[in-house]
């Protein structure tokens, strides 16, 4: 199976997302440079983490309108994976492949620290090596990552089981909807209404072996290389 | 075709939480200007383009604001000044 790594200008996690691909999955991955047409024969794509264009403007404002973004939803709406990964998932969300957006951060930080995820769905193609209700710890490295969606569409990605990963912890006394950037209903990760593409703020690609912290991320991968293979 | 310069707002859509314009409000605060109720901090865009009139050039700014310059889905915009052209 082989994974397509889009490489926009300022992409600075498409090395971490390779490496997780080809070192740890054992799989084949390329990188797709922004301005190509050409996914070359990519089974699932990833939108890697970074600050494409330097996040001008707003974070994948731009990148959205990169020359490859045309054959990327193609392929989403072909019913091709698309892994979106912290700016890929601003990117996915500018690019209407998922709804909402990504805000900065409630507290006006840049926040990079593991954080500790609750498995919301496990009956995804991204999840299923996960258990419903399993606690993840996946490091976030971002400062525009509060999820914000109007309340149809809250509703809507409750209802559907559309919320894959929500942000647990804060200590005692803590909101019910804790997070660590403000996200509404503590949302770290959903899924498309066609279940095929995935956006996330935290990085289960820097998660993928003991000696980064956490192994907890390779799951991910996992999930999606089972659901192609089958 | 004549250039018109053509100023614009997006700010943060009224009633999403929007901490930067907090900051700012408890910092204006701070400095002792008590009667400031609310801050919004948003972006001023400046875009120079050709057009037929002003009329036309207000349309193709707005169609910008909805594809690219605002986020429809967190930010509202309004077209401040269409500068140049014949008054």
């Amino acid at each position: 199976m082989k994974f397509g790594i889009v490489t926009f200008p300022g992409s600075n996690c498409d090395y971490d997302a390779y490496r997780a691909v080809v070192e740890v999955l054992g799989e084949e991955a390329e990188f797709l440079w922004h301005k190509e047409h050409d996914l070359r024969d990519a089974d699932v794509v990833i939108l890697p983490g970074g600050f494409s264009y330097g996040d001008y403007l707003r974070p994948g404002a731009i990148a959205r309108f990169s020359p490859i973004m045309t054959e990327v939803v193609a392929h989403a709406r072909r019913g091709g994976p698309v892994l979106g990964i912290c700016n890929g998932f601003q990117i996915a969300c500018e690019a209407g492949l998922l709804p909402g957006a990504l805000l900065r951060n409630a507290g006006l930080k840049f926040v990079c620290e593991p954080v500790r995820l609750r498995v919301e769905n496990a009956a995804t193609m991204f999840t299923s090596r996960y258990r419903a209700g399993q606690e993840l710890t996946i490091p976030i490295a971002h400062g525009d990552g509060r999820y914000t969606a109007d309340d149809q569409t809250l509703a809507r990605l409750e209802g559907e089981g559309r919320v894959l990963f929500r942000y647990v912890g804060g200590g005692p006394g803590a909101d019910e909807w804790w997070s660590p950037n403000g996200s509404m209903r503590a949302i770290a990760g959903i899924v498309s209404d066609e279940g095929n593409v995935l956006g996330m703020m935290p990085h289960p690609e820097r998660a993928v072996n003991e000696l980064l912290g956490s192994a907890d991320g390779i799951g991910v991968f996992e999930s999606v290389l089972s659901r192609v293979n089958a | 075709m004549t250039r018109f310069r053509v100023s614009l707002h997006v700010t943060p859509r009224r009633g999403l939480l929007d901490p930067q314009g907090k900051a700012v409000t408890d910092a204006l605060h701070t400095l002792g200007f008590a009667a400031v109720r609310d801050v919004h901090v948003g972006r001023h865009i400046v875009v120079e383009l050709d057009a037929a009139d002003r009329p036309a050039a207000e349309r193709e700014a707005r169609r910008m604001c909805a594809k690219l310059l605002a986020n429809p889905v967190t930010e509202d915009f309004e077209i401040a000044a269409v500068e140049g052209g014949a008054a």
